[in-house]
């Protein structure tokens, strides 16, 4: 079935079985390979993209569901080059160790930051809750998001 | 993994979906966050999806004394809503904000979750406790159901295979009332070992319920602490909390969203 989606600021067409999943049509479909397929559970977050500014698991939603809707992948943060704050906070604060969850992790700062500028520590845990890090590098990572919400006010 | 090949229809009224959905084996298809992983683990194999996604039932209205909550009505948008800011109400927020994580509770829909029937499911406990009704629909007739009504056993409600939840009625509590909801989850997928929501009511009389012990969320019923029922449940138990374990949780949890919902009822009057 043919689906609709602007990525990244691009209009896309795609034709796809039903049954195709939106990480599948980033990857597969369209080369976008920053999201990652950890878990394929719904479990680790390392597949999370922004639709129409909030972040889901684009394992858990069909490509179909998401016609006519904006997305976001980690590609598109930086779009003239230039690091989004919050990739910037992710460098200068050592949020990334191995780097496989970190495309799911800004993702989902970026949407907890775009409701909530001023999120104390806890804030963040429980807003990064759905997204795991096998380095455990949680201290950072949590670190990081304060510090680009710091930058931001 | 992807699911079982599968047909899909993009539903444009909820006339439309009513219909596509008297076909034998198809689901229909809400936020996706329950339905779409039993998909792809093809315990659940649809012939047909008919998603239901993007039609006009979501959201909070609050009129002649009732709270009424469209069945599209994500746990983010709960979780948030200013309406649901009052003591009474307090258990809904509290026990949708702690639902899966930040990305499920954007798609994730209360009507999703309640048809899905998960026994570990948190917000049922909550429904149950303020004595909410849930408005079904199909092609044919309109009812309403108590939710204590809706669940049949695990995984398992009495909706019809073309009867969908259209919207979730809540009578508001009087006055000076409290609600809470407190869970003790599993660590890793969050889901409630036993989970219990309070309503208390100025008169000081109250009404606990309990979800994650038994095959479907129950009510305590209306009288004493609540404590002393749940020596009477048929608690399970699993690899995860072995029955007399999980009841012992139960216990604790029935007394502590007492205590809360009481705390809260007794600020609010003073």
């Amino acid at each position: 079935m043919p689906v609709e989606l602007t990525v990244n600021g691009e209009r896309r067409s795609l034709e796809l079985e039903p049954r195709a999943l939106l990480v599948h049509a980033l990857r597969d479909g369209l080369g976008l390979t920053g999201a990652h397929v950890g878990c394929d559970t719904s479990q680790c977050g390392a597949c999370t993209v922004l639709v129409d500014g909030r972040a889901v698991k684009s394992c858990t939603m069909l490509a179909l569901q998401a016609e006519g809707s904006a997305v976001t992948t980690i590609e598109g943060l930086a779009p003239t080059g230039e690091l989004h704050p919050v990739q910037h906070a992710f460098v200068e604060h050592h949020g990334l160790q191995c780097g496989f969850c970190t495309p799911g992790m800004i993702l989902t700062a970026v949407d907890l930051l775009s409701r909530e500028p001023d999120p104390d520590e806890q804030t963040i845990r429980h807003a990064l809750r759905g997204n795991l890090c096998r380095c455990t590098g949680y201290q950072p990572i949590v670190a990081s998001v304060r510090a680009a919400a710091v930058e931001a006010s | 993994m992807i699911p079982a090949e599968v047909r899909y229809r993009r539903a444009t009224s909820l006339e439309d979906a009513l219909a596509a959905l008297a076909e034998e084996d198809a689901r229909a298809l809400a936020g996706g966050q329950s339905l779409l992983p039993v998909m792809k683990l093809r315990v659940a194999r649809p012939s047909l999806v008919v998603d239901i996604g993007r039609l006009d039932f979501a959201g909070l209205e609050l009129e002649d004394g009732t709270l009424r909550i469209g069945a599209l009505t994500t746990w983010d948008a709960l979780a948030r809503a200013p309406e649901l800011s009052t003591p009474a109400l307090a258990a809904i927020p509290e026990c949708a904000s702690a639902i899966g994580d930040l990305q499920v509770r954007n798609r994730g829909t209360i009507g999703g979750s309640l048809a899905h029937a998960d026994p570990a499911s948190d917000m049922p406990a909550v429904l149950l406790a303020l004595g909410a009704e849930v408005e079904l629909r199909t092609a044919a007739e309109e009812r309403s159901l108590p939710v204590a009504e809706l669940f049949v056993g695990p995984f398992t409600t009495a909706l019809a295979q073309d009867e969908l939840i259209t919207e979730i009625r809540i009578p508001l509590p009087g006055s000076g009332s409290g609600s809470a909801y407190v869970a003790v989850e599993h660590p890793a997928s969050g889901f409630a070992l036993a989970g219990a929501a309070a309503l208390v009511r100025p008169d000081g009389s109250s009404t606990v319920s309990l979800t994650g012990v038994s095959a479907t969320p129950l009510l305590l019923g209306e009288k004493g602490d609540g404590s002393e029922a749940v020596g009477s449940v048929e608690v399970f138990g699993d690899r995860f909390a072995p029955a007399e374990y999980r009841r012992a949780l139960a216990a604790t949890v029935v007394r502590r969203a007492l205590e809360t919902a009481r705390a809260r009822s007794e600020e609010e009057r003073r």
